[in-house]
């Protein structure tokens, strides 16, 4: 096969200039900015920096405050990618089963996809109101004295239900495109094969649903890490006081509230090896082992 | 093993289309039932209904003693081989075979001594590690088919299973095919719209049209005895000659004037003559005159395609005779003739 290309060396880079440059601006230059100003304490009127070495990173480590969040934030990483994952997949399954108003339906799902998050920090706030939400009326029916942005556990709870239910469409579009695409003679063959469709799930679709369930898995990590800012932040209105709150939150916090903004470049730089880690991990070891054909 | 009893068996689909009209079909025990018809005539659908991939709509079915119009297609003991083979691509060609009778709670050592079984008939020893993707399309059909093999059923279905393979691959997998089922005696049905497959490996083919029967029969009773002007078209390739003409005083002749035979049948009026190409004999003296416009080389035997009478017409002749485009006298052989009703397309 012939290769196409260029006779002039400056015509690719002239063309491939406008991406480099949105991504050197935006991303390569605050990133740099990000790493140096970790290695400094600034003054918090802006009148100076003096250059502390690896302190403020030592000090994250010595921090309670900062140990708690992180553990928090493993959790709802856990919990809301496990949800997501779980409940979009149900809900997935089921769509495919649909044969009358398929469409309708699947459309109906994928709605919440539209909506922004801190919009859905906003509903998440009216449906746990204190006085009128409906689920915190549930809530108590049961017994439960939900008290949104007072008790951590209550508060913790909503981030976590809000999140997922955010976070599910996308999920569900996903899965529902990767069920679609397993062969039907292969779906039927199992039906030949196994009796129980349990078994069939789990021996069958579920294998070959992996490279979907994979890919959405580090989505979904990425997506609780740090795309949950505006629902953390809506819920808490403002006010983080005793409140759980994820790393991201308390880089913002750190850096625009207490103004430290050495020891919050720390941690975005914590953060960003953090994300480097996950994508090593996709593309060398999942990427390679999960797909058959 | 088991005979299998379709019983007015009808398939409608919710809009209203008829795929299957109501037919009855017995299948005896052992028997290899080709469903041979063009695309759309319902074979694939009649299959799907046996193995309980599709509802049926109206009447029974029996495989062995057993009404099964009902049951899970798991619970029919039968095997299906699929068109595009239908593997589980995330297991090897072991557990793929396997699958099937692990379901069913067959112990480790039973599905490693059947699994062995069927790969030694089948050539895939060697292959037992390797997943489906790391297979050639025929190595696959062969997967396929232990897959049912070590199952162990009472029928075996097979769709359209050798469409995806090249031609020479075909024939060999056919012949495969026809032995394993011969030595497995188990009751097979084998759709395909290649009417080659169908003489070649049937005990009894099932000609379907429009969702309908049009003949059931032995290839060799399908072949000489077409029921319809449609089996007679359909089967055999160059399919048979059909064309038009009368009866006229107790004798067939063609449009065109010249008379073929004298009838046995008493009845006048048009009628749909058909002659097989290889029926006919070349004679300088024959009675009918042949305008040959293009000699087909096909090696092994010629086909000379032109006109009697000015309607189409084919002759098969062997690699011997030596024919050029122009005008001939032909003979027919005795009992060439068979004799269709112009309307109805049937059988007279």
């Amino acid at each position: 096969m012939k290769r196409a290309g260029f006779t002039n060396v400056w015509l690719p880079i002239a063309l491939l200039l406008p991406q480099l440059s949105i991504i050197a601006i935006f991303f390569y230059w605050p990133a740099g900015w990000a790493l140096q100003s970790s290695f400094y304490l600034q003054d918090p009127f802006g009148f100076g920096s003096t250059f502390v070495g690896f302190e403020n990173y030592t000090d994250l480590t010595r921090n309670r405050e900062y140990l708690r969040i992180a553990g928090f934030t493993v959790v709802f990483c856990g919990l809301v990618t496990f949800f997501s994952l779980a409940l979009a997949l149900l809900l997935a399954v089921k769509a495919d089963k649909v044969i009358r108003g398929a469409k309708t339906y699947r459309t109906l799902l994928m709605w919440v996809y539209a909506i922004a998050p801190p919009v859905a920090g906003f509903m998440g706030i009216m449906f746990f109101d204190q006085r009128n939400g409906p689920i915190t009326e549930f809530f108590q029916v049961l017994g439960w004295d939900f008290k949104l942005g007072v008790n951590y556990f209550d508060t913790a709870t909503a981030m976590i239900m809000v999140s997922v239910w955010k976070q599910i469409p996308v999920n569900f579009i996903f899965f529902l495109s990767g069920l679609q695409s397993i062969p039907r003679a292969v779906r039927e063959a199992a039906m030949i094969d196994n009796r129980s469709a349990a078994g069939r799930f789990w021996g069958v679709t579920f294998p070959l649903l992996a490279p979907t369930a994979f890919f959405l898995l580090i989505i979904n990590i990425t997506y609780a890490l740090f795309d949950t800012f505006g629902i953390i932040d809506t819920l808490m209105k403002g006010e983080p006081g005793n409140n759980p709150m994820t790393l991201v939150y308390k880089v913002y916090l750190d850096g625009f509230r207490g103004n430290d903004l050495g020891g919050s470049s720390a941690q975005s730089v914590i953060l960003m090896i953090l994300v480097l880690a996950l994508t090593v991990f996709q593309f060398r070891l999942i990427e390679r082992r999960i797909h058959y054909t | 093993m088991a005979q299998v009893s379709l019983s007015n068996i009808r398939k409608v689909y919710p809009n209203g289309f008829e795929a299957v009209q109501p037919s009855d079909i017995q299948i005896n025990d052992g028997e290899f039932v080709v469903l041979v018809g063009p695309s759309g005539c319902g074979k694939s659908t009649l299959l799907r209904m046996i193995a309980g991939l599709e509802d049926i709509s109206d009447g029974e079915l029996r495989i062995g003693d057993r009404v099964v119009n009902d049951v899970d297609p798991a619970d029919r003991d039968i095997a299906m081989v699929f068109q595009n083979y239908a593997l589980y691509p995330h297991m090897t060609v072991e557990k793929n075979m396997g699958y099937g009778i692990k379901n069913r709670g067959a112990s480790k050592e039973e599905i490693a001594r059947k699994v062995a079984e069927a790969a030694g008939m089948l050539n895939l020893t060697e292959y037992l590690t390797r997943r489906p993707s790391q297979l050639s399309g025929g190595q696959r059909q062969r997967v396929a088919m232990g897959r049912a093999i070590v199952r162990d059923p009472a029928l075996f279905l097979f769709d359209e299973p050798l469409s995806n393979l090249d031609a020479k691959l075909r024939n060999q997998m056919r012949i495969e095919i026809k032995a394993l089922q011969r030595r497995l005696g188990t009751t097979a049905v084998y759709v395909t719209h290649d009417q080659v497959e169908a003489m070649t490996m049937a005990d009894r083919i099932i000609v379907l049209n429009g969702g309908r029967i049009e003949q059931i029969g032995t290839p060799s009773q399908i072949y000489h005895n077409p029921a319809s002007t449609f089996v007679a078209s359909f089967m055999g390739a160059p399919p048979m000659n059909l064309l038009e003409g009368r009866f006229d005083n107790g004798t067939v002749m063609i449009n065109g004037g010249t008379a073929l035979m004298p009838s046995p049948l008493q009845r006048s009026g048009p009628i749909t003559v058909g002659i097989r190409p290889e029926d006919v004999l070349l004679e300088p003296t024959g009675p009918l005159p042949f305008q040959v416009d293009i000699v087909e080389e096909l090696g092994a035997h010629r086909l000379l395609h032109g006109r009697l009478e000015d309607q189409n017409f084919t002759v098969h002749v062997d690699k011997e005779t030596h024919v050029s485009p122009g005008a001939l006298r032909i003979a027919l052989k005795q009992d060439a003739l068979r004799l269709f009703d112009v309307k109805t397309g049937q059988s007279l």
